[in-house]
């Protein structure tokens, strides 16, 4: 299974970490893998976006001007990228902070989640960004639940390893909302 | 099956270069590379080598000329505007055959320009940035393994041929993370003794000495064909390039480092539309692969050259070519929301293929 994956939020919500996560989990399953972060003068707040690509092969480039699937997390990010998806790709967005749904020009898959509540209910609202991680890698089987576990493992500076349940059962509960979100389509 | 790390490309040029036996870093911070220093400053204690953030760029490389002319494995990291300032260093170091090596992972410029992804300075690295006409092996990877491997080698050629080595890097390589299969560094067995080295005077009859002031009659001309010729060696031996699917191609797309990952992946898009395109990837710049441009463009005479810059290396490509080649160009200097992406380039493609 290979994909590549455009992810867009603010500073803060973790985009970064759930890109390097993927991109490892990639890795721990003997694919290849790139993580390309947006580089420039980024704070908490601003537009943190980054792309992952994974695949059999060898990866070319590590930004698509149209990627296949895309993670927004706000209104901002949904405004700005959506209609850069390829034409039957893949749109997962964060429901609780995207009002409204730009006009599209491509005919695209939408799974929209509520991550915020869903992080809310776990406790921790900064579970946002596991709880759609988790609904994506479900929803396209790019990697699997079990990698992404053991990827936190090596990702996590040490200091932070003891959230990494919470951001299990963020992943499970966004891989459940969107198996059941499939059940019902 | 060996092992795979996930590793950014600016800890994979650290990581090399600690495996290769550097034991001397002197830097001065500049974005997008500063994930060298930060590992150097962490790791290079623990292998008993020396770290320095230095006061200036120009007390670093002048750090980095001391360290190698004692014979150390001894390396510095910039970026464009530190590269400049590091020039006349380096320049020195060419005049006194110190080696050495220097990685700059590119930035946009001119001046401070800015920190995203660009090529703007492969005229700087090929030239040789500083005064005097010398050249420096210009080593020029497009992965993070590449990264990796480029490093040790720069280590080992300069040693071999007494010459400073940069590693020719940029902002996407830098900061990008993929897979890395470490693995130990195999120093060659041939490589010339640093007898030449200050390290005392030992129980020598004559103390050594390190310089680049030639005042005798004669002398400085005598040593800059001695150099003349080290680079005609280097032209000889040295050159490595990647190329691919020339066989049948039609077009050959050529590009070096980070533009050349866009192009690779432009180049399976038009693949798959059947277009007969191929690749020829320089990744020693000095030593510029010059024969394969020559043998390849006597059979498919078109080449697209893309770079993200208005147009460096095509220059040494249209030296290259066969007489009867046509060398196109499409590139873009750089700069926050300036990076061309693959279906840009593949756009390109196929309006030279036809045209």
């Amino acid at each position: 299974m290979s994909d590549n994956v455009f992810m867009a939020g603010y500073g803060g919500q973790g985009i970064l970490l759930i890109g390097n996560l993927l991109a490892c989990a990639a890795i721990l399953e003997n694919k290849n893998a790139t993580y390309f972060p947006a580089y420039g003068p980024e704070k908490r707040g601003g537009a943190a976006t980054c792309t992952v690509i994974v695949s059999r092969e060898e990866i070319g480039s590590p930004v698509m001007g149209h990627p296949d699937s895309m993670l927004l997390f706000n209104q901002l990010a949904m405004d700005k990228y959506v209609n850069r998806i390829a034409s039957g790709g893949l749109c997962i967005y964060n429901s609780c902070l995207v009002d409204e749904m730009p006009k599209l020009q491509t005919d695209i898959h939408k799974l929209a989640i509520p991550a915020n509540e869903m992080a809310a209910e776990l406790g921790n609202a900064r579970l946002v960004n596991m709880v759609i991680l988790g609904a994506y890698a479900a929803r396209t089987g790019v990697v699997s639940m079990d990698s992404l576990k053991s990827g936190l493992d090596s990702i996590l500076p040490e200091r932070n390893k003891r959230f990494i349940p919470g951001n299990i059962l963020a992943l499970d509960c966004g891989a459940e909302y969107a198996r059941k979100a499939a059940g019902r389509s | 099956m060996k092992k795979r790390l996930f590793v950014k490309g600016n800890e994979a040029v650290a990581m090399g270069a600690l495996e290769a036996g550097c034991r001397y870093y002197f830097g001065y911070p500049i974005t997008p590379q500063n994930d060298i220093p930060e590992f150097m400053s962490r790791e290079m204690p623990k292998v008993g080598g020396t770290f320095v953030q230095a006061e200036s760029e120009v007390a670093a490389i002048n750090m980095v000329l001391g360290a190698g002319a004692a014979g150390g494995r001894v390396m510095t990291s910039s970026s464009g505007p530190g590269i400049s300032l590091k020039a006349e260093g380096m320049s020195f170091m060419a005049g006194s055959e110190v080696p050495a090596v220097i990685v700059n992972i590119q930035r946009p410029g001119p001046g401070l320009g800015g920190i995203d992804v660009s090529q703007a300075d492969y005229f700087q690295a090929v030239k040789g940035a500083g005064h005097g006409g010398y050249h420096l092996i210009v080593l020029a990877p497009h992965s993070v393994q590449e990264l990796y491997d480029l490093t040790m080698l720069a280590f080992d050629l300069a040693d071999r041929y007494r010459i400073p080595a940069m590693v020719l890097g940029d902002a996407m390589l830098g900061q990008m993370k993929e897979a890395l299969v470490p693995h130990a560094h195999q120093l060659p067995e041939d490589l010339p003794p640093k007898d030449w080295a200050i390290t005392g005077k030992g129980g020598r009859a004559k103390g050594n000495a390190v310089k680049s002031l030639y005042l005798a009659d004669g002398e400085l001309e005598a040593h800059n064909w001695h150099l003349h010729a080290k680079y005609a060696q280097l032209k000889e031996k040295e050159t490595r390039f990647e190329a691919v699917g020339l066989e049948d191609a039609e077009l050959i797309l050529t590009a070096f480092g980070g533009a050349a990952r866009i192009v690779k992946t432009a180049i399976a898009m038009a693949r798959k539309e059947g277009l007969k395109v191929g690749l020829i990837r320089p990744i020693t710049v000095f030593p510029f692969p010059a024969e394969i441009y020559r043998t390849a463009t006597a059979k498919t005479p078109k080449v697209l050259c893309v770079e993200l810059n208005n147009g460096q290396m095509v220059e040494d490509v249209r030296l290259s070519v066969d007489p009867m080649a046509d060398v196109r160009f499409y590139g873009r200097p750089g700069g926050t929301g300036s990076l061309p992406d693959p279906e840009e380039i593949f756009a390109q493609i196929c309006k030279h293929y036809k045209d």
